[in-house]
């Protein structure tokens, strides 16, 4: 039915894709962000976020407010918004939804490793997990000692098992091998979701192969970047690149051996849509990096909603509500500890 | 104003005439000025600090403080209908309460609350705790006796086995097994406790995988939940060794499951079973008793609560209106504006001065109306009655698409169509809906409600209940037009009955036979008001009906739409635009009459001569051939002249209405630039009605005249087809008679009681679901269409806005504020 989605995708997914779009609209506006910079304590942002759609989740919270708090109710609204999405799927938009999910239960396995690791209260650990990656038994992660029984003990059941195939090893956990876990992980998981948007096709794998390749190239920056200067060889570093995306073949092999920054930068520049963001910084600069690629995801994503019929707005709509998130937790914090100047260091605006 | 003077005065027809006013507010009497204006409700504030956020505001901490209150007083509501003491008697005793003694209160009351109830959960707790132990004590013992009971059977087996012959089958390593030497058997540990029962499964699975099956797992059920939400399991694992132990443990823990201590001697066991049964009785009175308070302490909540939420409701709107005002450079008053109606200027300014007297200020405020060029808000006094038919006419919201952000109604000053929907809209929707049985059960159906309405009106109704509550004056006046024209069309559930004398047809014989073939004859005059019942279930009922209905169709929609062309008139007129009237009144009108005002008028010849002539042949070929000789179809002398001169009236009527109104406007907007620019000061007073070309504050807007022409042009389009779709739907009656000979003579004709009782059955739920439900449904909608389209789009304009005044009144509705 290639190039007839269109025809027939109101039937399952007019719905939801009617919702999406109405959450999408609920979206903080350039006004909110301008009122919410200029906010003296976290009150006035409670206020001013009760006159949102946040509202409904914030009233009822009792001053003095902490940050968490705030954190903690919009991303309660995301995760309401997102089981109402879910609870009404049908495939293969369910599987679709439920795969937006499962970066989060990578992170949240790493940092259920990490803590227990440095023996942290699993409770405490439980309570920092993002709601979206929590599965039934991801307390017992802290029973486990090494990779091959965290996978035998827990991970066979959740989703994320298929991903574990590459990284089971019988060494005990450290920081090193729990991060080269992750990246593994994410490399498997992207594949994986790439693969599964180019089974549903159409609109679908044209857009979501633009925004998971996005996603794949900034990993893989970022890995090339954080690993500079540690013991991880070419070959490894090499390993952990998701094998699809713009920079993959040729870029890979380039960043495989970068040895600083600016070799990472001479490599990218190389590629048209990433000149642009590396040209904003200067050279040996890396901390607003993260805000440059931060930006360019969020305008890639405000484009999927350009085009009708497809799922990518589900995902497009998710991430840009955690950037929002991301945006009041740092416009929280500045405010909190009276560093107003700082806010727009790294709130990332969407419209 | 000036200009109205010359009308005279009707509530309805055009808006209550507003001035924008300012008001000089000090700022010790600010707050018992608004207050005293909401409990007025005639004054709308204009937010004269629009450019500022919420938090930036004069009175930003007020608000604050105020919404902190609310969720307090939403917190107490939440408890309150948890303990199900929600408080339906509205206790309104008038002890006046100080907003500030109030937070106080309300502060006490809630840490008061919260701390009763962080006891009484942290007692539940601990009940729930030694609730389990005791489970565990209970179920944990049942699982070592059944396995003592089991293994002293086994052993017995196992000896009489021995006892008796040694079978081949036997195993053979039993007896090394048996004979194993105690001192060498390892001494098992346990853990006991509960899980919940959902993760029970998962629990143990987990358990099996982490000691590689070296487990030995009990589950018992506990049949009565523990108050603790959810249902658990008592389960024992048996283990040996430490580092199984530590593994265990941790599980328990990822699990969230309650260990607890158990012996496996027996008498310690019965006395820790003792021990926990007293302690839990002992908690189970403290419990009480802590509720027993909580309860009487929300009851006294309860009384005042009401009151307290209407008050702090009240004083956050105060507040929020506050905000409005700017403040003045000395700080010492506050500086409102707003819009109120003429006729409330004295009752705002004795406000003013009772609430300067009041608050004992020095100053008083200052009422001064101010000159203006915005459009004031259209403010229409309705009442019960009149109200639903203005939401009829509200609701169209002209312009709705390009300003979402408000409903659009009448504009300032305009003709309000809802003067003649009142009359108009049941009637027109009658014609469609014309059965007196039906109509008497829609009246009988709204007196319920009118006659309840004190009852009703309080109460929470479903969605389709209050649409009919609310619309009741509006289904009263349908149902008795409705009986009106279901008498005119003599139906009543499609029966005919002879109410005005007999009919004045009869068979020519006396056995009727020929009355199908050759027709009956007059015997009496004709019958007096309506159609003759003989015409009913004749072969020539539906298309005599149906000509009938169709003729009279047309001559009460040209009729509304002559009125509203005329109500356009009578709106230029106002407004004093001779633009309007020349160049769309006047063509329209044309327009309009030469082709539907003479259909009409050949309708009418038709009925008072009984002319044969065919009339959509003269219409049609009054269009394909006008100058062709008329022949049979000719009604009256001169009519071929007649129809040429005023097929050429239209044909020259519609580039009239399309072409000189742009350009003449574009002229006129010229014109006024160009005197704006040279003599800026003698434009004060003059034109203060031309405000629909001159829109707006800010004097110069650029004229778009492509814009302008493009609206003309769909107005002009629209007006057109408009005028050729006015038919209405004749369905019903035919849809009526269906229901009635298909399933109730049908059924009468079987002769058996229980068909007839399942036809009458059948009979009354099609009456009542299709006929007056869905009917009614599509006889509204289209009453709705026509005067919507056909009506109101001749002179509706629709742009202006509500007039929503600051209102307690309001307010206290307002459920959700």
């Amino acid at each position: 039915m290639y190039g007839f989605e269109a025809l027939t995708f109101n039937i399952h997914g007019g719905y939801l894709e009617a919702i999406v779009r109405g959450y999408r609209s609920g979206l903080l506006t350039a006004a909110d962000y301008n009122n919410l910079c200029q906010c003296e304590t976290l009150d006035d942002i409670k206020m001013h976020l009760s006159a949102t759609e946040y509202g409904p989740y914030l009233q009822n919270e009792p001053s003095p407010l902490h940050t968490t708090t705030i954190v903690e109710k919009c991303t309660l609204k995301l995760v309401d918004e997102y089981k109402h999405m879910l609870t009404q799927a049908t495939e293969p938009l369910s599987t679709f939804l439920e795969y937006i999910t499962y970066g989060h239960m990578i992170d949240n396995v790493v940092l259920i490793v990490t803590g227990t690791l440095h023996e942290r209260d699993v409770q405490e650990l439980l309570e920092k997990c993002h709601p979206l990656g929590m599965f039934d038994s991801i307390a017992t992660l802290a029973v486990a000692q090494n990779m091959r029984e965290l996978y035998r003990l827990v991970l066979v059941d959740t989703p994320l098992a298929p991903y574990f195939s590459e990284c089971i090893t019988s060494e005990d956990l450290d920081d090193m091998n729990i991060e080269i876990m992750r990246n593994t992980l994410y490399k498997a998981y992207l594949e994986d979701f790439y693969r599964f948007c180019q089974k549903i096709g159409g609109a679908t794998a044209e857009i979501m192969s633009d925004l998971l390749s996005f996603e794949a190239d900034r990993r893989a920056v970022n890995i090339s970047i954080n690993s500079i200067g540690t013991e991880l060889t070419r070959d490894d570093r090499r390993k952990l690149y998701s094998n699809f995306g713009l920079l993959y073949p040729y870029g890979h092999e380039e960043l495989a051996v970068c040895e600083d920054i600016d070799q990472v930068r001479g490599a990218m520049e190389k590629y048209p849509p990433y000149q642009a963001i590396f040209s904003k910084l200067s050279y040996g600069e890396s901390q607003i990096l993260d805000k440059a690629f931060y930006e360019e995801e969020v305008k890639r994503l405000c484009l999927a909603f350009e085009q009708q019929f497809h799922y990518g707005v589900f995902f497009a709509y998710m991430r840009l509500r955690e950037q929002e998130i991301r945006n009041l937790m740092w416009i929280s914090e500045c405010v909190a500890q009276n560093q107003k100047s700082r806010v727009h260091d790294s709130v990332v605006f969407i419209f | 104003m000036k200009a109205s003077g010359r009308w005279p005065e009707m509530d309805l027809l055009r808006s209550e005439t507003m001035q924008l006013v300012q008001l000089i507010v000090p700022i010790e009497s600010a707050h018992r000025t608004i207050s005293y204006l909401g409990d007025l409700g005639l004054f709308q504030f204009k937010d004269l600090n629009a450019e500022k956020s919420p938090f930036q505001r004069t009175y930003a901490t007020q608000i604050k403080r105020c919404g902190e209150m609310a969720r307090k007083i939403r917190y107490f509501r939440d408890q309150m209908t948890k303990a199900g003491l929600l408080s339906s008697s509205r206790s309104s005793v008038g002890t006046n309460v100080n907003l500030d003694e109030l937070e106080v209160k309300l502060g006490e009351y809630e840490a008061e609350l919260l701390e009763m109830n962080a006891n009484s959960e942290k007692l539940q707790r601990s009940y729930n705790e030694l609730l389990e132990y005791k489970l565990v004590l209970e179920k944990a013992s049942q699982i070592f006796h059944s396995a003592e009971r089991n293994a002293a059977a086994q052993r017995r087996e196992v000896e009489a086995q021995l006892l008796g012959d040694r079978s081949i089958d036997s195993p053979l390593l039993l007896e090394q097994e048996m004979s194993t030497d105690p001192s060498k058997q390892v001494k098992l540990g346990f853990v006991s406790g509960l899980v919940a029962r959902g993760k029970s499964a998962a629990f143990e699975r987990i358990l099996f995988r982490a000691t590689r099956g070296n487990v030995f797992h009990r589950q018992v059920v506990v049949e009565e939940p523990v108050i603790d939400p959810v249902e658990k399991d008592v389960f024992v694992v048996f283990y040996s060794g430490e580092r199984a132990k530590n593994k265990i443990l941790k599980i328990c823990d990822a699990f969230g499951a309650n260990r607890y201590p158990f012996t496996d001697d027996i008498g310690k066991q019965y006395e820790a079973i003792t021990e926990v049964s007293g302690k839990l009785s002992e908690l189970k009175t403290t419990i009480d008793f802590g509720q027993l308070h909580r309860t009487n302490l929300l009851q006294s909540i309860g009384y005042e609560f009401e009151q307290w939420n209407l008050l702090v409701k009240k004083e956050k709107s105060i507040y929020h209106t506050l905000n409005m005002l700017s403040v003045d450079v000395t700080k010492k008053c506050l500086v409102g504006e707003g819009w109120c109606p003429v006729f409330a200027t004295n009752q705002i300014q004795n406000v003013l001065k009772r609430a300067t007297q009041d608050s004992n200020s020095q100053i008083g405020a200052i009422f001064q109306v101010l000159q203006t060029k915005d459009l004031p808000p259209t403010y229409f006094r309705t009442n019960k009655f009149t109200s639903a038919f203005q939401e009829i006419v509200d609701a169209y919201g002209y312009n709705n698409i390009v300003y979402a952000d408000h409903n659009r109604v009448a504009k300032y000053h305009e003709a309000n169509p809802g003067v003649y929907t009142i009359v108009t809209f049941p009637f027109l929707f009658a014609v469609m809906f014309g059965d007196w049985g039906h109509g008497i059960c829609l009246f009988l159906a709204t007196l319920y409600f009118i006659f309840r309405e004190k009852k009703l009106s309080g109460q929470k109704l479903g969605d389709i209940m209050e649409m009919a509550f609310g619309g009741r004056y509006v289904i009263l006046m349908m149902a008795l037009f409705s009986i009106y024209t279901g008498l005119i069309y003599n139906e009543f559930f499609s029966v005919p009955f002879e109410l005005f004398g007999r009919s004045a047809y009869d068979c020519r014989g006396s056995s009727c036979k020929d009355a199908a073939t050759v027709g009956l004859h007059k015997v009496r005059d004709t019958y007096p008001f309506g159609v003759d019942p003989k015409w009913h279930g004749t072969r020539s009922e539906l298309p005599f009906l149906n000509s009938l209905k169709m003729k009279m169709s047309i001559l009460l929609g040209v009729a509304q739409m002559n009125l509203g062309i005329i109500l356009g008139y009578f709106n230029a007129k106002f407004f004093r635009n001779d633009l309007n009237i020349w160049y769309q009144f006047v063509p329209q009108m044309i327009f309009l009459n030469s082709l539907f005002g003479y259909l009409s008028l050949l309708i009418i010849v038709k009925w008072c001569t009984g002319s044969q002539a065919d009339l959509y042949h003269v219409m049609i070929y009054m269009f394909l051939s006008p100058t062709d000789d008329l022949g049979e179809n000719q009604l009256f002398v001169g009519q071929k002249f007649l129809q040429i001169v005023l097929l050429l009236a239209a044909l020259v009527a519609v580039p009239w209405m399309l072409f000189p109104k742009p350009f003449l406007q574009k002229k006129q907007h010229e014109e006024r630039h160009r005197g704006q620019a040279y003599a800026p000061l003698d434009n004060t007073d003059d034109d203060s009605f031309e405000l629909e070309v001159h829109n707006g504050s800010h004097g110069h807007e650029e004229f778009e005249f492509s814009e302008v022409f493009v609206h003309q042009l769909i107005h002009t389009i629209e007006f057109v087809l408009g005028a050729v779709s006015n038919t209405a739907s004749l369905a019903h009656s035919e849809l009526s008679s269906v229901f009635y000979e298909k399933v109730l003579l049908l059924a009468w004709g079987f002769n058996n009681v229980i068909i007839l009782i399942i036809g009458i059955i059948v009979f009354i739920c099609a009456t009542v679901g299709v006929l007056l439900v869905m009917e009614t449904l599509s006889a509204f909608l289209h009453a709705l269409r026509l005067h919507w389209v056909e009506f109101q789009n001749k002179f509706y304009e629709g742009d202006g806005y509500k007039f929503s005044p600051f209102s307690f009144a309001l307010i206290a509705e307002d459920e959700e504020y």
